[in-house]
């Protein structure tokens, strides 16, 4: 019992100074003050398939609230743009297009990448538990999955970032496999 | 017997006959009425999608009311349901768990399918390449949906093959099932078992889906939920409905009408009912004819009975009316003969449409010209006989005087009626252009507001439109397939160049035999992959030895059956080969549906290169719009042909009857007068003009001739008589009302004749008066 309380009041203790100045809707009122912007980023995919993990990189750009496009250069040129709940990916002749209302474990995917840039604390607890740790200027916010389909997918989503821009994310899968996901902001003109 | 009985008895003998005819007669109010009657080869294809197509077997769903998952509720009750049913072959939804056994099957037969599996795919160099390209591709976001597939599919067919398909135009999801745009309602898209031809299965299928509805409504307890269905089935069953309830309307209203003008006339029951005779002889005459001709009798012909009425009437209204004093000898002297050329001029009208290749126009042809042919027959010979000489008419004497003076009146208004004319003649062209209507569905029965219901459902949905479609036929299945394979690889170039978006081929799902055996025999045996394998992902991040699983798929591969249309069986794949190739009484045929590029490029293909790519390869490619548009045109053209025809057949027949160009121009004048004003009108009224206002035309000259030649007998004897006069603006009246009901009609068919020929024959008898010569008095 008396272990539990110490226990409790550590926990307080750690958490207290934190929410204090910084926490998670601070952090969304941060990101809701980006609109939008551009970004190179390298993606690294660690597959236990695979004896070493599948690099990939290009630019992203974002426009605030809902229009997302990846567009890969290397090792192969794809485009993926996320319109609403629209994905179409553009890969060498071949196009398609994927409702993501169709697909609700996809959506919810989607919806930590966009839900983060977004600042959109509603669409993020929807489907995870959020746990933020850090400061405004080096925070880290931990997603974790509250759905079984979610979960049976992706275990963790680690977003860092600074102030309103994130930096990185990372993906858990459930098979162990995992991909981060690295952005440099390119200055807008 | 006396002649009276003997006559009867003939006249009954015949009704009874005809009677029976009709009793066994087949009626029918589907699109048969407008569809060519001797097709082309490309327009055969146009008949057959229409009756028998999948796409006329298309219903679509919209259920509305309750909030986004009570609407879904009910779509997956709906959804239950009806799957149970054998008169649904498909029932879609977009719930979860549907495409399971077509993923399945793909997956299992990816190498038979996949258009990628050559020998070349599996030499060192294939491999490495083809397996390279996979594990790029786990670097994109898709990566995650191959990833467990890659063990076994390394190179990478599945996606091969599902590149393939259609995965643009998806509908929108909402609670895991469809929903339109706005997401305000849950959508479904059902294929009948029955062909979109049988409005009688379609109307069962359709009022099954809403009694299911309604249950499914029940068990999810949303009782404001409502179900809104279209497609082409509904438009046949509510077209047969509007046609069913406007014969029986339209009879009513120009019978009611017309026993009424005849009662106020005879003012006696026994004259009525004998002024009718010719009248129900001639309907019954019209039906029997086109029952014995073509075996089924359109519903709309039968509508046309409304007109016939009026026109039949007219005899048996000049008898009573001219014989009453002279008796019926005298009056077979004087006026039969004038009456009989106006039956030849009205025959001559209507035979000129029994040459038509628009199935519904020859019957209106066949039913007219045996109708009001069988009531002038009756009124010669069975009236007289039946009436005796005992018919005393109501002295309508006092009616002369006004419409002398009115006759009168109109004489002095000669000039400035030709003026109107020339005016009117003028208007049209100078608005030629915009004078006609440019396609069928200025025939069609569906109204507007239907159309533009189904437009919007139909864009919901990503229901197919089948505009564009390459058409092979061959002797047997393989020929068919394998000739379908071989347009496809010209399809695949242009699909390539962006000239399509793509198109759908049965030998995507059920290749032909030779091209199943050759992509099996493409296939390594075990142990030669595995070596290959091993050279190949030397320097590759996934090693060969991961690969385990892949050598066994090929093994099973190598050893599986050819896919045979059974193998199909419980897929909807079966039903999308089905519908694509088709086993006709000689031979086999393939259907490609093209689909447009899309984006920017819009909804239209450009149908030259798609040509000049399919030429010599047998395939026959059709644009359903194009088609539609020529048929129309045809039937125009051929329309104008025949009216023309028609003219010049009554203009011939009276110059013979009359010998005198100075007569003939007297009677052709008023009547072409007439035909320019009415059209004129029409015009200005808003309307289209289509292919019935121009047998409207004719029928005008046909019909209105007949007081024309009163006037010309009138002139010759000198003199115009009381009763004649009064026969004349009777008849005339009777048949403005018989044709002007049809006016009323909703089916643009009836109505365009009606809104023609009622006030023509109007105009036809006042302009006649106008240009009769001046009365002596």
């Amino acid at each position: 019992m008396i272990k539990r309380l110490v226990g409790c009041l550590f926990l307080l203790a750690l958490a207290l100074p934190a929410s204090a100045a910084f926490d998670v809707g601070q952090l969304m009122t941060d990101l809701a003050k980006n609109k939008g912007g551009k970004a190179r980023f390298t993606e690294k995919k660690f597959i236990s398939l695979l004896d070493k993990p599948v690099v990939s990189s290009g630019e992203m750009s974002y426009t605030a609230p809902d229009r997302l496009e990846k567009r890969t250069l290397v090792p192969k040129v794809e485009t993926l743009l996320l319109d609403k709940d629209m994905l179409s990916i553009e890969r060498e002749k071949q196009k398609f297009s994927i409702n993501l209302a169709n697909q609700p474990e996809a959506l919810a995917f989607v919806d930590s990448i966009r839900g983060t840039l977004s600042g959109n604390r509603a669409a993020l607890e929807k489907n995870y538990a959020l746990h933020l740790s850090g400061n405004a200027d080096k925070w880290v916010l931990t997603l974790l999955p509250s759905d079984q389909k979610i979960s049976a997918l992706v275990l963790r989503i680690t977003v860092s970032g600074s102030r309103g821009l994130v930096r990185s994310i990372e993906y858990l899968q459930a098979d162990g496999d995992r991909s981060v996901l690295n952005m440099e902001p390119i200055a807008s003109k | 017997m006396n002649a009276a009985g003997r006559a009867f008895l003939i006249w009954l003998l015949a009704m009874l006959a005809g009677a029976v005819v009709v009793w066994n007669s087949h009626f029918s109010a589907d699109m048969s009425f407008f569809l060519p009657g001797k097709p082309s080869p490309t327009q055969q294809v146009l008949v057959d999608q229409l009756k028998e197509g999948v796409v006329s077997r298309l219903l679509m769903v919209a259920i509305e009311g309750g909030d986004a998952a009570q609407r879904a509720a009910i779509s997956r009750q709906l959804h239950g349901r009806l799957e149970k049913l054998p008169e649904f072959v498909a029932v879609e939804n977009g719930q979860a768990g549907s495409l399971d056994a077509d993923r399945d099957f793909l997956f299992r037969h990816r190498y038979l399918l996949s258009p990628a599996i050559k020998p070349e795919r599996f030499t060192v160099d294939g491999l490495r390449d083809s397996i390279a390209n996979s594990v790029d591709l786990l670097a994109s976001p898709a990566g995650m949906l191959i990833k467990p597939l890659l063990p076994r599919d390394p190179t990478g067919e599945m996606i091969e093959l599902l590149s393939g398909l259609n995965a643009g135009a998806q509908p929108n999801v909402s609670e895991g099932v469809w929903a339109s745009r706005d997401g305000e309602r849950a959508l479904l898209l059902i294929q009948s078992a029955a062909l979109g031809s049988d409005t009688d299965a379609q109307e069962r299928a359709i009022a099954t889906i809403r009694n299911q509805f309604a249950e499914s409504r029940q068990d999810a307890g949303v009782s404001d939920a409502r179900i809104e269905i279209s497609g082409p089935g509904v438009f046949a069953v509510k077209s047969r409905e509007t046609i069913k309830s406007e014969v029986s309307k339209l009879s009513a209203i120009s019978m009611l009408a017309i026993v009424a003008v005849l009662f106020f006339v005879y003012r006696s029951a026994r004259l009525l009912s004998l002024g009718l005779l010719p009248v129900v002889s001639g309907a019954l005459a019209g039906v029997v004819a086109v029952s014995l001709v073509y075996g089924t009798v359109f519903g709309i012909t039968v509508g046309f009975g409304a007109a016939l009425i009026g026109e039949a009437v007219d005899y048996s209204i000049y008898y009573f009316v001219q014989s009453g004093r002279l008796g019926a000898a005298e009056w077979r002297a004087r006026f039969w003969p004038t009456i009989r050329l106006g039956v030849l001029t009205s025959v001559c009208g209507f035979a000129a449409l029994l040459f038509s290749g628009f199935p519904g126009l020859a019957q209106l042809g066949l039913y007219s010209l045996s109708g009001v042919l069988t009531a002038a027959l009756v009124t010669r010979f069975t009236l007289p006989a039946l009436a005796g000489n005992d018919h005393p008419i109501r002295d309508l004497a006092h009616l002369a005087p006004p419409l002398k003076r009115a006759i009168g009146i109109l004489q002095g208004l000669r000039w400035p009626i030709v003026l109107l004319t020339v005016a009117a003649a003028t208007l049209l062209v100078v608005n030629r252009h915009q004078l006609w209507h440019p396609n069928l569905s200025a025939l069609s029965t569906v109204s507007a507001e239907d159309s533009a219901a189904d437009a919007a459902l139909r864009a919901d949905i990503g229901a197919p439109d089948s505009r564009y479609m390459a058409v092979i036929t061959a002797a047997d299945r393989e020929a068919a397939l394998q000739a379908a394979e071989r347009a496809g690889q010209k399809l695949d170039t242009l699909v390539a160049e962006g000239v399509i978006g793509g198109y759908d081929s049965p030998a995507r799902f059920l290749p032909s035999q030779a091209t199943q055996a050759i992509r099996r025999a493409s296939l390594p045996a075990v142990d030669e992959l595995a070596a290959r394998l091993q050279l190949a992902q030397a320097d590759s991040p996934l090693a060969a030895n991961k690969l385990g699983a892949f050598l066994d798929e090929i093994a099973l591969a190598r050893a599986q059956g050819n896919i045979s249309r059974q193998t199909l069986d419980g897929t909807s794949l079966a039903l999308a080969v089905d519908s694509l190739l088709l086993q006709r009484p000689d031979g086999w045929s393939v259907l490609l549906p093209l689909r447009p590029p899309g984006g920017e490029k819009g909804v239209d293909i450009d149908i030259e290169p798609v040509r000049a790519a399919l030429a010599g390869s047998g395939a026959l490619l059709i644009d359903m719009k194009v088609e539609f548009d020529r048929l129309y045109n045809d039937y125009l053209d051929e329309a104008t042909l025949l009216s023309l025809a028609g003219f010049v057949a009554i203009v011939a027949l009276l110059a013979v009857t009359l010998r005198s160009a100075r007569r003939l121009g007297a009677v052709l004048l008023p009547l072409l007068l007439a035909v320019i004003l009415i059209v004129a009108g029409v015009h200005l009224a808003g309307e289209k003009l289509h292919l019935m206002h121009l047998i409207g035309m004719l029928l005008i000259v046909a019909v209105g001739s007949n007081y024309a030649l009163f006037f010309d007998r009138a002139g010759k004897e000198q003199r115009l008589d009381a009763p004649t006069l009064a026969s004349m603006a009777i008849a005339n009246l009777t048949t403005a009302i018989g044709f002007g009901t049809l006016a009323l009609s909703s089916v643009p068919v009836l109505h365009a004749v009606g809104i023609t020929v009622g006030p023509g024959a109007v105009l036809a008898l006042l302009l006649s008066a106008c240009f009769s010569g001046k009365d002596g008095d």
